[in-house]
């Protein structure tokens, strides 16, 4: 797979790569243990100890930015990979066979697709209760009709080309060509969907844990700091910042990646 | 027994109600050669389909016979099917740049039929791709074999699509225009390739062309279809020489003079 190298993708690469960088390393190291508190320390701006500050726990901003991006980091990516795992078997099945199962699914999914997602992700939460692993499953379930929807096209597309036609008069049986001829076919579109479908769950996963209904206290997530923070916005806008410059980060990075992937595929 | 034995094709496309087939009859024998010409939108490739199972069944209404040793193929489940496809029954197509899978390498899609419908090892079927690549002309087969698609030439490819279709060694053959695609001397590389291997491995050859000429090069004997029916078969010489029919006059006159004498 060719990707021409163009700014978007290398500035893209550049901080994804930061980013993940950080987070690798906090999971195995940080200045401070995120959650450890001190009351002595209370709302510190940075200082050469505490490069970002110290929040009104007196617990390290930069541990606790480290840490949470790393949890909005996975659970972005569990996100998506559900929702693309459930998206390549939905899509490659009804752009498969086509008819009217197609049909039934394409509808429903354009029903989810109406209804603002975050709307929905709070319905299911209502249902699952909150919390991590609740947050994923929501936001996968989710995500599910978006991947769906580009896999089932392309699929569609691909179908009728005879190196398809070709196989099934080989013999080939339908899941073999489904799974080994088509599908390595569609990752060049499918790409840049992934990286904006990851930027939607990093910004899911903020609002809901903005919105107090995800990661929940003391674990950070950078949603969740933007929460804490709001109320030290004036006494110490340090906080609110690290978190919101990390959130921006992630998104930047990947965004810059799809348009970079995209601006080549589109192209061509 | 006939090879092949079509007893009254008609296909019609339920989604816009044309009979594209009318009424055909053909038959070929083991190692026979037959060629089928005929304009545009003749229903040339929709007897193709219909015979090789390609069809879409949901989309058209089949009526007919299309005995393949016998057996009826438009009688039989997907998966009996299947069993021939590929193996006892290969397709050519038209347009060498689609038909290959191209983030696959060649010499995978070479050996992919025979992982469908053998149990040979993967060294046994990698030797087998490796000797049919060798047979219809593609040099240095080992570094042929790791290629992908878009490194190959138009005409490399489609003798990588022959190899595909022959390391198997099928009874039939079917190429629907294999040469339409590329240029006049690869082109005639590739006629003379699927004469050898016919003559070679005694496989049976059902060419497709709107080209009576190039179904000249290769076949012994020809069927003219016109609007979906035969309206004339025999000897390729005898239909060029004396064509009995006036659409097959029409075709002739349509040759470039200069190809008529080659
Ligand atoms: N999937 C389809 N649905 C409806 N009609 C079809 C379909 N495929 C082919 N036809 C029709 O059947 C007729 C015969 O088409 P066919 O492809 O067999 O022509 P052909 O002789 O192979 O022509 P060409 O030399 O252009 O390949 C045409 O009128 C075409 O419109
Ligand atoms: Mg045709």
């Amino acid at each position: 797979m060719k990707i021409k190298h163009n700014k978007n993708f290398t500035a893209g690469a550049i901080i994804t790569a930061f980013m993940l960088a950080v987070i690798l390393i906090g999971m195995v190291w940080t200045p401070y243990d995120p959650n450890a508190m001190s009351g002595a320390e209370r709302m510190l701006a940075p200082c050469p100890s505490h490069p970002l500050g110290t929040d009104n726990f007196g617990r390290d901003i930069l541990s606790r930015v480290v840490e949470g991006a790393g949890a909005t980091f996975v659970i972005a990516a569990a996100t998506v990979a559900i929702g693309l795992a459930a998206g390549l078997v939905v899509g490659g099945l009804t752009g498969y066979y086509g008819g009217w199962l197609d049909e039934v699914v394409m509808r429903f999914n354009d029903a989810v697709a109406a209804f603002p997602s975050i709307l929905l992700a709070l319905v299911l939460i209502a249902l699952f209760g909150s919390g991590k692993y609740n947050i994923i499953l929501a936001l996968g379930l989710l995500f599910i009709p978006s991947f769906a929807r580009v896999v089932r096209s392309e699929v569609a597309r691909q179908k009728s080309l005879d190196y398809v036609a070709g196989a099934r008069l080989m013999g080939a049986g339908d899941m073999r060509i489904l799974f080994l001829h088509i599908l390595p076919n569609i990752i060049p579109v499918l790409l840049p969907s992934v990286a904006i479908g990851f930027n939607n769950a990093v910004l899911a996963e903020a609002s809901m844990s903005y919105l107090s209904v995800g990661v929940q206290p003391p674990d950070a997530s950078l949603g969740r700091m933007l929460n804490e923070a709001q109320g030290y916005l004036l006494t110490a806008p340090w906080y609110a910042l690290s978190a919101g410059v990390a959130i921006i980060l992630l998104v930047l990075g990947f965004g810059l990646l799809s348009e970079g992937m995209g601006g080549e595929y589109g192209a061509a | 027994m006939a090879l092949l034995d079509i007893r009254d094709l008609h296909v019609t496309f339920l989604s816009t109600g044309k009979e594209a087939v009318r009424g055909v009859d053909l038959t070929m024998e083991p190692g026979q050669r037959l060629g089928l010409v005929g304009e545009s939108g003749s229903g040339k490739t929709v007897t193709a389909m219909a015979l090789s199972g390609l069809i879409e069944r949901w989309n058209v209404n089949m009526t007919g016979q299309v005995l393949f040793e016998g057996r009826d193929l438009l009688a039989c489940s997907r998966s009996q099917l299947r069993a021939v496809q590929g193996k006892d029954i290969g397709v050519v197509f038209q347009e060498p740049m689609t038909s290959l899978n191209p983030l696959m390498k060649v010499g995978r899609q070479v050996e992919e039929v025979l992982k469908i419908h053998t149990d040979l090892s993967a060294g046994q079927r990698r030797a087998r791709a490796l000797e049919a690549m060798e047979q219809v002309g593609l040099r240095s087969p080992e570094r042929t074999y790791e290629k992908y698609p878009h490194q190959l030439s138009g005409g490399q490819r489609q003798r990588a699509v022959i190899a595909s279709a022959m390391v198997i060694r099928p009874k039939l053959l079917i190429c629907d225009e294999p040469t339409t695609a590329l240029d006049v001397t690869v082109q005639a590389q590739i006629l003379s390739l699927l004469r050898s291997i016919s003559e070679e491995f005694g496989v049976a050859i059902f060419l497709i062309s709107h080209d009576l000429s190039v179904v000249r090069r290769l076949c012994e004997s020809v069927c003219v279809m016109y609007k979906g029916a035969i309206v004339e078969r025999g000897d390729t010489d005898r239909v060029f020489n004396d064509p009995r029919d006036e659409y097959t006059r029409r075709l002739i006159a349509a040759i470039p003079k200069r190809k008529r004498h080659e």
